[in-house]
């Protein structure tokens, strides 16, 4: 008998609404508000000091999936930003621009706005916008690119000595002191999330798989981007582990059979979420492993927050984002993924609004074309801007590229 | 030489996209290595100190046909990224052995990882500028990442480079900066005399041009202005923002120009003068550069400033210019420069500094509408 399954999304509906309904009141009961992003991101810190945590990009990213996007990025368009910039930057502007009324209620102003520079140099540029707008404290947090294969100890120690800074000034701004015990406890707590969340994304290496491991994975990794650190997450991720146990147990998947495994790099095109998925789904294709839901983190390979080193393993985290490593380990990446996991092909979705993400995904097609002899398959759409998505467009890509992955498999046989 | 003859000289140097220069200083030099340093701002002190010739990078102008990297890099990506990456597939990085990139965008993060694999006899590095100027350990970070960067050239150089080596370049380049300063306060007095076209040829040719040589070709250009003829027209004066990367073409330069305007002031190769005054030597070298970098003021959209920094330099600067009006000028996909251009727009229009929106790319062959649209300007400025 099923007991587990759903749990991921019902759980993730009452975490969210509570989340959402505490933002809502928190100017009014004049409570801390930080905004800030998923890369890079320091939320144990911010926590420590009682901060409701804002982040834009996950708003964004809501709009898209209720189909409210559009109206929000026009009106920033009216504004004067550029129909050829980052479809995230206007929504959110948008939103800012229409009071904070946005379809999930109220978004509080921000008393702090924390721009992790973290492989995005839009996340600047954007926070720069609504510095001006709110006329509020900006911190940038400068994250060094990782752009070697050692990661110098002096970038870590700039990363420290700024964490440090920031934590004055969340003093001044919420006249709180922070307790080092109490920012252990919440790095202790990411630990265990983070530990969990990778179990959950590993079952994907079963055949078939329990998961999709970008559908569903990019949907289920919003708690372990947003609400590190506190014990609801931890119990999020051992529900989430359950219901995949439970699947495997059951004999369920994400699709009805698994015909083919594919590893997809890039976001998902958040307004046309269903229709892209279902391009995918009528192949029978699982996405095993993908790069999207490492942005906040990559954690599958041992790196943990650590209480024991607090401040170092905060630092750390920031910089290990998927868009904050250089192309070749992106590369490395993607390459492990395929091998571990078991896949059958690469997906590769650019998207204008991201830069960061879509500069260089020819070049990676190209490798694993090449080099790898691994069949590659390269869309495009955008991931917040709902004017770019042409269904009939991709749907003839996609069936292409399955049809011929299919012909050569029995081919083979 | 005759000021035309040095202006031609600059109009080769700067058309001769197989770096050919580039060449002829290698076998002037045996052994010596040459690196391509990518838009906007490298220290190009750490190369020259090297014994490497430091080649300014700017794209492929309107010369090259893209053959190979359209299928690469994506329609709503920048020209210079895609330009760069055809110099190197089709075979014009020869006489380069390696290439630097700074973190300027989200683009040229990625694009040096794309040269990085596509060009594997080239050696590639990714300089990460600090963002954080406030923070307390901004210069220890900034010297450690330019330590690391030199190691890595003296590797390649197979040689050491000493503190009084850098300490030399260093020098050499703030002379270089320092005539680069007068020529533009010469172009600000005299626009009429010196116009921005051939301002840009003067600077870009430094891009193949080894510091010392660049610097004597600057000053004898200096000299001979004191003496040229002209007269001033009844021209407006403007200040053109935005094209701090990727360079416009220079019939553009021109158009506007003959639209009825002179460009007084402008951040059309920026980097070259980014330190704005002299690099201080005191001791450590490197300290002393990274200081430079961090402390010093030059404003724009690939560096981040407190908010309202970036909106009130630009009135300031345009003030300081005696300007009639702003050219927000950039190129076509370049985020930095659009998200700048919603507040730069908006800053302006509350100082009521009339401006004016133009977007240009590498491969733009039509000048009329900039200059229809630049003209109308002009007009609604002269006759307001």
């Amino acid at each position: 008998m099923a007991l587990y399954q759903d749990l991921g999304r019902n759980l993730q509906k009452d975490l969210l609404a509570k989340w959402y309904g505490d933002l809502a009141l928190a100017n009014e009961r004049k409570e801390p508000v930080a905004y800030l992003f998923v890369s890079g991101n320091v939320e144990e810190l911010l926590q420590a000091y009682g901060f409701h945590l804002v982040y834009p990009e996950i708003n964004a990213l809501q709009c898209g999936i209720k189909k409210a996007a559009g109206g929000f990025i026009q009106k920033a368009e009216e504004a004067g930003y550029s129909s050829d910039v980052c479809g995230y930057v206007k929504n959110d502007v948008g939103i800012a621009l229409a009071g904070g009324k946005w379809p999930l209620g109220n978004l509080p102003k921000p008393d702090l706005l924390v721009c992790t520079y973290a492989g995005c140099t839009t996340y600047m540029k954007w926070f720069e916008a609504l510095a001006q707008h709110f006329e509020c404290p900006l911190f940038v947090l400068d994250v060094p690119f990782v752009r070697d294969e050692d990661v110098p100890a002096a970038d870590i120690a700039y990363v420290v000595t700024q964490l440090r800074e920031l934590s004055v000034l969340c003093q001044a701004v919420t006249g709180r002191t922070l307790s080092e015990e109490r920012l252990r406890e919440l790095v202790r707590l990411s630990a265990e999330a983070e530990d969990l969340w990778v179990r959950v994304l590993e079952m994907a290496k079963r055949r078939p798989s329990p998961l999709d491991g970008f559908f569903e994975a990019v949907f289920f990794m919003a708690p372990i981007n947003v609400l590190r650190g506190t014990p609801e997450c931890v119990a999020y991720y051992e529900g989430v582990l359950r219901e995949m146990e439970e699947r495997v147990s059951l004999g369920i998947g994400p699709i009805p059979e698994e015909k083919f495994r594919v590893v997809l790099e890039g976001p998902p095109p958040w307004p046309h979420f269903r229709a892209f998925w279902d391009l995918f789904k009528r192949w029978g294709v699982t996405c095993v492993a993908s790069t999207y839901p490492r942005v906040g983190g990559i954690w599958d390979w041992g790196m943990r927050h650590d209480p024991e080193r607090p401040w170092e393993s905060i630092a750390t985290h920031a910089m290990n984002g998927y868009t904050n490593w250089n192309l070749a380990r992106r590369q490395a990446m993607m390459r492990r993924f395929v091998a571990e996991y078991h896949a059958d092909a690469l997906v590769l979705h650019s998207v204008k609004s991201c830069r960061a993400f879509s500069m260089g995904m020819a070049d990676t097609r190209e490798l694993f074309l090449r080099e790898d002899r691994l069949p590659a398959l390269f869309i495009e759409s955008d991931l917040a801007d709902p004017r770019y998505f042409s269904e009939a467009q991709l749907r003839t890509r996609v069936d292409a590229f399955f049809e011929a992955l299919e012909h050569r498999r029995s081919a083979r046989v | 030489m005759l000021i035309a003859e040095i202006f031609d000289r600059c109009r080769a140097l700067v058309d001769d996209t197989d770096l050919s220069t580039v060449a002829a200083w290698k076998a002037a030099h045996p052994g010596a290595k040459a690196i391509g340093c990518f838009p906007v701002y490298v220290p190009t002190e750490l190369v020259h100190a090297a014994g490497m010739l430091p080649v300014g990078l700017v794209g492929g102008g309107g010369h090259i046909e893209m053959d190979h990297a359209d299928s690469l890099v994506q329609s709503f990506v920048c020209s210079i990224s895609r330009s760069t990456l055809e110099l190197g597939m089709t075979g014009r990085f020869r006489n380069l052995d390696g290439l630097l990139f700074p973190s300027i965008c989200d683009v040229a993060r990625n694009l040096s990882g794309m040269c990085s694999r596509n060009f594997p006899a080239l050696w590639v590095d990714y300089i990460h500028l600090p963002q954080n100027r406030a923070s307390a350990g901004v210069v220890d970070y900034y010297r450690s990442e330019l330590a690391r960067v030199q190691v890595g050239l003296d590797v390649l150089a197979g040689r050491t480079t000493t503190f009084d080596a850098l300490a030399a370049s260093i020098q050499a380049f703030n002379q270089q900066r320092a005539v680069l300063r007068d020529l533009h306060a010469f172009r600000r007095s005299f626009p009429w005399l010196l116009s921005t076209e051939e301002l840009h040829l003067l600077t870009n040719a430094g891009s193949v041009l080894d510091v010392a040589e660049h610097t004597n070709l600057l000053q004898e250009t200096l000299n001979l202005l004191s003496m040229r003829k002209g007269k001033p027209k009844d021209r407006i004066r403007v200040l053109l923002e935005g094209a701090f990367c990727e360079q416009p073409p220079l019939e553009l330069m021109k158009a506007i120009e003959e639209a009825g305007c002179w460009i007084v002031e402008d951040d059309l190769l920026l980097g070259r003068r980014w330190l704005a005054t002299d690099v201080t030597l005191n001791g450590d070298p490197l300290r002393a550069l990274a200081e430079s970098y961090v402390r010093q003021d030059t404003v724009s959209s690939v560096r981040h400033e407190r908010p309202r920094r970036r909106a009130d330099s630009l009135v300031e600067r345009a003030r300081e210019a005696r300007v009639d009006g702003v050219l927000l000028c950039s190129a076509k996909f370049c985020e930095p420069a659009l998200f700048d251009q919603v507040l730069l727009r908006n800053a302006l229009e509350q100082a009521g500094i009339p401006h004016l929106a133009l977007e240009f790319e590498e491969k733009m062959g039509v000048f009329e509408t900039p200059r229809t649209q630049v003209e109308t300007f002009v007009e609604s400025i002269l006759f307001a």
